[in-house]
């Protein structure tokens, strides 16, 4: 009997460490994306490996998934990451305020912290606010979108999955009864239409999971959530700096490479394929990141951009949505055979995401093969381009 | 708002390259990739390019730009152009163009495996800013055992292939991005002395330094290369 085939719909964060997953339970393995890989929400995400620290009071589901799906990928993609840990900094009596809450939180996760004083903090950080009354420190990291997406994709490649890039789904192919059997794709790069065949298509189209499932008349719940991003030209901290308080504006402050990048906003919008930049959100960024390190005033603006969050849930205000991800089985959601959407999750979480999915995909097709991707090395991104 | 036009290069499948132009209502203060985005999401769905990150970490937005190399997503509109004015993007040359402003980067990432160029690095590699070429003298670690790591400033963009005349007519020379790799590690690794020392190695740069104008990424190729050929001169001395 041929493997069975499966088609993945986007080749961001989830849509490649899907098909890692595939190509390792040793499925037949098609990738379209409409654009280069990591080019919507992927590319432009802040960077943040979370510790989980950010969602240990308020979503410690996903704060667990967060810390445990951290440590996997600083061991099987140690490559794209800058692993350096990161500082939660308490300003204002306000932030010191949380300060017992934030690591029982943290405890409740089983996310490690410790707690180091200001003048130690101040000698690792030179460009911290030395105002800082308490500082904590935890397993964050940063890491290099692109690369990541890239190191998974070069994985799947190396194990036989097929990537059509530049290449958008125009339509669903069904069948009789509405079931999804492949899609109608248009290259375009060449400017040729053709159709893919395949026993189950993964949608993974992030924030534009509805333009797929609108495809084969179903539907998922998804709030686009944008945010801000303002990288500044100097690498002025080696850590990654968040402030100790609930989650907020312009509250956290990375490094990668030579830069400083601080992050980010959380407003809903309509139209997910161009998103304007608003200066007076850029304006926050800097006012709220000079709070945490003041020498970004003296910085300059490198680069602007807006990622949008695939939020799962109904129209609600961005912050109160859970960070988590979900795969839904659309034989059970809309009655059609054929097509599963994954969509919600965080980059530190992709992996998980993957293999749920991957999960869902065997018991579907009545397979029992288990995940391995969790103790897998991934391959060097840059055999995805030369290989 | 700015009203602008971009020329853009256009190319599909086997038929011959074209410039197409298409007028934008543009923010002065965007950078010109958000120009070609916005093109896409509004003009022409068929345009092709590189892009991910938008703030330069990731290198896939190296176009050239009224002809220099850029890296589009901190180049602002209103650095390249005027309210009314023209603007013109092109894909990189001296690699294969696969569509309008797409080109692949096989054989710069073949040749980056090749001289083992490190996806990661101490931070003690390389300088602070303002630091030249030399490593930084003092790090404040929180113990003695304890060493940073940080991706590279070399975000293999292949602006700097782009830009190299030698490159341009001769495929097989390494370049300033691999150079530059080999010249951070040193040369203790036989393997690497044997790549610099080369015919398409260090001897083949013309030091034009077109790599260092263009480089968008502090590395300063051109000044490696110079450097790879001090470090490849004192083997040989020593080895002699």
């Amino acid at each position: 009997m041929s493997k069975p085939h499966v088609i993945v719909i986007g080749a961001g964060f989830t849509g490649t460490a899907i098909a890692h997953d595939l190509a390792l339970r040793d499925f037949d393995v098609t990738v379209v994306e409409r654009g280069p890989i990591a080019s919507g929400t992927s590319g432009r995400t802040h960077g943040l490996l979370h510790s989980g620290g950010r969602y240990a009071v308020k979503d410690q589901e996903s704060a667990i998934e967060c810390i445990e799906e951290n440590i996997i990928l600083r061991k099987i993609v140690p490559e794209v990451i800058e692993p350096n840990g990161g500082l939660f900094v308490a300003l204002t009596e306000s932030d010191l305020a949380y300060k017992e809450t934030f690591i029982q939180g943290c405890e409740a996760c089983g996310i490690p912290v410790d707690e180091i004083t200001p003048q130690e903090a101040l000698r690792l950080e030179p460009n911290l606010n030395p105002k800082v009354l308490a500082a904590l420190i935890v397993p964050d990291g940063t890491f290099d979108p692109l690369r990541l997406a890239l190191s998974f994709a070069a994985s799947a490649k190396k194990n036989g999955a097929t990537y059509h890039l530049f290449t958008e789904v125009v339509d669903m192919l069904l069948d009789g009864q509405g079931n999804v059997t492949g899609v109608k794709v248009w290259d375009r790069a060449n400017n040729t239409r053709y159709e893919i065949h395949s026993d189950m298509v993964v949608n993974a189209t992030g924030a534009w999971v509805g333009q797929i499932t609108q495809m084969a008349h179903a539907h998922v719940p998804i709030t686009p959530t944008p945010g801000i991003m303002v990288a500044y030209d100097q690498r002025l901290v080696n850590r990654a700096i968040n402030r100790l308080n609930r989650p907020s504006d312009g509250d956290i402050v990375l490094p990668q490479r030579r830069l400083a990048v601080v992050g980010t906003t959380s407003f809903s919008i309509e139209e997910v394929d161009y998103v304007p930049i608003d200066r007076s959100q850029v304006d926050l960024m800097l006012e709220r990141g000079a709070e945490l390190i003041p020498a970004i005033r003296q910085a300059k603006e490198r680069g602007v951009y807006m990622a949008v969050r695939p939020l799962i849930g109904a129209s609600g205000p961005g912050r109160s949505i859970s960070r988590t991800f979900k795969a839904y089985d659309h034989k059970e959601l809309d009655n059609v055979e054929g097509l599963v959407t994954i969509t919600g999750g965080k980059a530190t979480t992709c992996r998980a995401m993957a293999e749920k999915t991957v999960d869902i995909v065997c018991q579907k097709l009545g397979l029992n093969i288990p995940c391995t991707t969790a103790a897998a090395p991934l391959t060097s991104y840059r055999e995805f381009y030369s290989r | 708002m700015w009203k602008i036009t971009y020329r853009v290069h256009r190319q599909k499948g086997n038929e011959p390259p074209h410039y197409e132009t298409f007028q934008v209502e543009v923010d002065p203060e965007e950078y010109v990739l958000d120009g070609v985005e916005k093109i896409w999401a509004s003009e022409d769905r068929s345009l092709t390019f590189r892009h991910a990150c938008h703030h330069s970490t990731c290198g896939a937005c190296g176009m050239r730009v009224n002809g220099v190399e850029k890296l589009t997503c901190i180049t602002k509109i209103k650095d390249v152009v005027q309210d009314g004015g023209t603007l013109t993007v092109e894909p990189l040359r001296n690699f294969p163009v696969v569509s309008d402003l797409v080109v692949d980067l096989g054989p710069l990432y073949r040749k980056m495996a090749a001289v083992q160029a490190p996806a990661v690095h101490a931070l003690s590699m390389t300088p602070w800013e303002g630091q030249n070429i030399a490593p930084p003298a003092d790090i404040p670690m929180r113990s003695a055992d304890e060493e940073y790591i940080r991706l590279p400033d070399c975000i293999e963009c292949g602006i700097c292939i782009s830009a190299c005349p030698v490159a341009a007519t001769d495929p097989e020379y390494f370049g300033p991005a691999p150079l530059a790799a080999i010249q951070i590690q040193g040369l203790d690794k036989p393997e690497l002395l044997a790549l610099a020392d080369s015919q398409e190695g260090v001897w083949r740069c013309h030091s034009a330094f077109e790599c260092s104008a263009v480089c968008p990424s502090n590395v300063d190729p051109g000044r490696r290369i110079m450097d790879l050929r001090r470090q490849v001169s004192a083997k040989r001395l020593k080895l002699a």
